[in-house]
């Protein structure tokens, strides 16, 4: 009863890198990719807007998805949990209680196209910046996906500071939609 | 993880294949069971009728003809409708359903996937479904439908929370997330030192039981919670525009659900697959680990269907008074108070 049954396949050995090879994994990520990608683009290109949030959806999934792949399960639940099961349920609601039309709509493809391109772009460069300094070329440990128990350990020590600091991020913005929202 | 099942030997794509064959019978078989003996006996004999007595003993091959009726009517979209959405919205339904059974365990060797995040992952693709129910309502086209989805989002993310709240409580007795690992937590447990039937949760956790079958009732939009369907005032809510095949789908989604989540309940608070008495390791549990499973899921599932044929439905306001005001704050203390006795004790 190991807990490492998501990991169905196992690969052999790469002869000319000496690398691990995991072809299950790699076939799945591939298809993931693509999805996700098609996804993404069909979301901001779509002119629905409950369609864009549908694609999203499909994107979230994948993401999820490549989380499990890289043994991260329990980010990959919580990423079902709160964006799929939360968030995008939110945005949907959002959409149909304000809106509820029909066919595309006009005002979708506004003026802010660029501004939206410029924070996509530097989105991109920041996280990828981060992404190759932090990891360079260490390689993931792959043979055994992370413990929840393990998870849990680190946020209540080593990560305390940051986890409190957003815990009261959070609170601050929960309360400050209440006083938007009330108006008086 | 074990490639045997009772000594026989099975490959990879033996096993998934098995698996994938047993997961549908996982669905079918509950809601199956659940529509049979609650929605077409309990019900009838609860309002002093027989229910249907002709096709089969006791009309016990009821639920094989009401299929076929399904299965002759019209598959009819109307032409306002987005059509990819409307089509899509029932599969998305019954993968958040199929999902859901992959987590429950039947035996000590008996079950779909053994993962660490075991009832958290249940929770999470529990949630799927409002996704579903939001494509179904909004691609419909129908002012019925559209109102009718809206309810039941409003719905399912309010009482989404004390669901996951009153599992919080199991979790923290249990030290585990993993669903396997919670029925033994509670077949090796002692009550003040005397292990005689273990320690099923249900004693300790009754609140956070009471809890989970009230957010049960309201996640499966049954009456007394059935706002979203409501059929005096809006038809059937997001169910409306759909027939025959995706209608009958949307169906067994809902009694399945209804089932998976009893045996969820079964599991966490009455032992799921263990008899008091025996081993929990035994081989024998291999075989009447699925029976027990699914008798204890009846025995939840009637208290179920009992609240459903009883009580008169909520109105709006009051079905969201009750989540945030009362189960939320009442799951929170009692995750405060398990805390703190699970430490002292």
């Amino acid at each position: 009863m190991s807990p490492s049954t998501l990991f169905a396949a196992t690969g052999g050995f790469d002869p000319l890198t000496g690398g691990e090879v995991m072809v299950a994994q790699n076939i799945a990520f591939a298809i993931m990719a693509v999805t996700m990608l098609v996804s993404a683009v069909r979301m901001v290109t779509t002119r629905n807007v409950v369609h864009a949030a549908l694609y999203l959806v499909i994107v979230l999934a994948g993401a999820a998805g490549v989380f499990i792949l890289l043994g991260a399960e329990f980010v990959g639940v919580t990423q079902v949990m709160v964006y799929i099961g939360a968030i995008i349920v939110l945005f949907l609601f959002g959409i149909m209680l304000t809106r509820g039309s029909f066919g595309d709509d006009d005002g979708v493809d506004g003026e802010r196209r660029s501004m939206a391109a410029m924070v996509g772009a530097l989105v991109l460069a920041v996280m990828a910046a981060a992404l190759v300094d932090t990891f360079r070329d260490a390689e993931l440990s792959r043979a055994q996906p992370s413990l929840t128990a393990d998870v849990g350990d680190l946020i209540f020590s080593q990560y305390i500071v940051p986890f409190e600091a957003i815990s009261v991020l959070l609170l601050a913005a929960l309360i400050g939609a209440i006083v938007v929202a009330r108006g008086d | 993880m074990s490639s045997t099942i009772l000594a026989i030997e099975l490959a990879y794509w033996q096993q998934t294949g098995l698996r994938a064959l047993l997961g549908l019978v996982g669905v079918l078989l509950p809601a199956g069971i659940l529509v049979y003996l609650f929605l077409f006996k309990m019900m009838s004999f609860m309002q002093s009728r027989l229910g249907p007595m002709e096709a089969g003993p006791y009309g016990s091959l009821q639920l094989l003809a009401e299929v076929g009726k399904f299965f002759q009517k019209e598959d009819l979209i109307p032409a306002a409708a987005d059509r990819v959405v409307f089509k899509m919205a029932p599969f998305v339904v019954l993968i958040s359903t199929f999902l859901l059974v992959l987590v429950i365990p039947a035996g000590p060797d008996l079950w779909f996937i053994d993962i660490d995040t075991g009832i958290f992952l249940a929770l999470a693709v529990s949630s799927i479904s409002v996704i579903g129910i939001l494509m179904a309502g909004w691609a419909s086209a129908s002012k019925y439908s559209l109102i009718g989805g809206l309810r039941a989002a409003g719905q399912l993310v309010a009482y989404e929370l004390p669901l996951v709240l009153a599992v919080m409580g199991v979790v923290i007795q249990a030290g585990t997330l993993n669903v396997q690992g919670i029925v033994m937590a509670q077949a090796s447990g002692e009550i003040f030192g005397w292990g005689g039937i273990g320690n099923p949760f249900i004693l300790t956790q009754f609140v956070g039981f009471a809890i989970f079958l009230i957010a049960v009732q309201a996640e499966l939009t049954q009456p007394p919670f059935d706002m979203p369907v409501a059929e005096s005032e809006l038809v059937t809510g997001y169910l409306t525009e759909y027939s025959g095949l995706r209608f009958l789908m949307f169906f067994i989604g809902e009694f399945a659900t209804a089932g998976i989540f009893s045996a969820l309940a079964a599991t966490m608070f009455l032992g799921g697959w263990y008899v008091p008495g025996l081993d929990p390791t035994d081989n024998l549990f291999n075989v009447i680990g699925p029976l027990v499973l699914i008798g204890k899921m009846v025995l939840v599932a009637f208290l179920i269907f009992w609240f459903r044929f009883t009580y008169p439905r909520f109105r709006e306001d009051q079905l969201q008074q009750l989540a945030w005001k009362f189960l939320i704050p009442l799951s929170l203390v009692n995750i405060v108070a398990t805390g703190i006795l699970k430490v002292v004790f």
